[in-house]
């Protein structure tokens, strides 16, 4: 979906085939609509002017809807518009779709599953040797390697970074600035539609994004700084996974 | 009693947050310290401690730098000795270009000649915020997991002009 890679593992004992072929067929509808990799999306269309505003199909005006909203919320630190003009809403859908995947999986009587695409994360219940679920987060630095594990339950888990293809978070605030000094923000929260947004905007935020997190009740954040050195907010532990 | 402890660590968090402005300045961000250092002379060495790159550091006391004039190398050195600037390597957010000083016939340190420049953050840093957050360095944990979250920077344009420096040197 949208350039990245998609795992869904459902822990129930109940048939789930047919489950996570519906969340698959999602994700595909997800990545038609709203990738700017493919100049056939909906998205791709607006930002060459061919559809009006009026013309945007329902979940497109809801995303620039959401969108506008997280915008307020973060002082205008996440911002779709791009520097150079065109949209780029993947910062919020990613999160959006996986968890309105996660609902419809909750929908047939699921609970305990995750759905991960491209790192973003949305976690129920427990895994299938009836413990938590772990998520590590990687280490920017060396992708083999993890530099801490976290446990978590019905949360969503978010890292915002600095990828491989390419500098695609911006500071709207200072285009020509790039996001180096943070290679790495992870955010636990509620849910992976609110820790995605989150995680954008802190990232755009550069180092000043974990006190935001901080700041922010319900979520807790793991900034990676480009010296190798983590700040982490004063909730995070909670999350770090205690036993071996 | 609410009222006193409340007013006596704001008092504590204002201290702490001016002693941290005090101690640090709008350019406390190690990769800018390093660029700073390179505006000032780019003769002189700079210890490349902060790059991001996946193995650790050679971290070592900044030796004097050495052009070109080069001792008789050993039949067994790999590099010949002098100072080499590798080539300017597209990390996607900027540039990176490192000048390499071999001694010894070997790599004695790594100095950068370009790095992108992060002037101008934001530094809204909160200063109820401040005293509560943690900081550690990273290090390798289990890789036992059931799901991997993450982004990936690649230091590979600090290697690649590294290696188009040493490419050079090679006797």
């Amino acid at each position: 979906m949208m350039g990245m890679p998609i795992a869904v593992e459902i822990a129930d004992k109940t048939p789930a085939k047919s489950a996570i072929e519906k969340v698959f067929s999602y994700f595909s509808y997800i990545d038609e609509k709203f990738s700017t990799y493919k100049d056939t999306s909906e998205i791709m269309k607006i930002n060459r002017g061919e559809l009006g505003e009026m013309e945007y199909s329902e979940d497109m005006k809801t995303v620039f809807a959401l969108s506008e909203e997280t915008k307020k919320q973060t002082d205008g630190y996440f911002d779709i518009r791009t520097p150079s003009g065109p949209y780029d809403p993947s910062g919020l859908v990613k999160g959006w779709a996986i968890y309105n995947a996660s609902k419809m999986l909750l929908a047939d009587g699921f609970k305990n599953f995750y759905i991960d695409a491209g790192g973003d994360i949305q976690v129920y219940g427990l895994n299938a040797e009836g413990r938590a679920w772990s998520v590590g987060i990687r280490n920017p630095f060396n992708q083999k390697e993890i530099v801490k594990v976290l446990s978590v339950r019905d949360e969503g888990v978010a890292t915002s970074g600095t990828y491989v293809r390419g500098q695609h978070i911006y500071n709207p605030k200072n285009a020509k600035m790039s996001i180096r000094e943070v290679v790495s923000m992870t955010v636990v929260g509620r849910n992976i539609y609110e820790a995605d947004r989150f995680a954008t905007a802190a990232f755009a935020m550069g180092e000043a994004g974990i006190a935001y997190i901080e700041k922010l009740s319900g979520f807790e954040g793991y900034l990676i700084h480009a010296n190798g050195m983590a700040t982490m907010t004063s909730g995070f532990k909670k999350y770090i996974r205690t036993d071996a | 009693m609410k009222k006193l402890t409340l007013s006596a660590w704001f008092i504590v968090a204002s201290i702490a947050y001016a002693a941290y402005l005090h101690f640090t300045g709008p350019e406390d961000v190690p990769a800018a310290k390093i660029s700073s250092a390179m505006q000032q002379d780019s003769s002189a060495p700079a210890l490349a401690q902060d790059v991001p790159t996946t193995q650790p550091p050679t971290v070592s006391a900044p030796p004097p730098a050495r052009s070109a004039a080069a001792p008789k190398p050993k039949p067994s050195a790999l590099y010949t000795n002098g100072t080499y600037t590798g080539s300017q390597a597209d990390a996607y957010y900027g540039t990176v270009q490192v000048k390499a000083t071999v001694q010894g016939g070997t790599l004695a340190n790594v100095v950068f000649l370009e790095y992108p420049n992060d002037r101008g953050t934001s530094r809204r840093i909160n200063a109820w915020a401040m005293p509560m957050l943690i900081s550690e360095a990273i290090q390798a944990e289990s890789a036992n997991v059931d799901i991997v979250s993450g982004a990936t920077y690649t230091s590979g344009a600090f290697r690649e002009s590294l290696i188009s420096a040493l490419s050079q040197a090679k006797s």
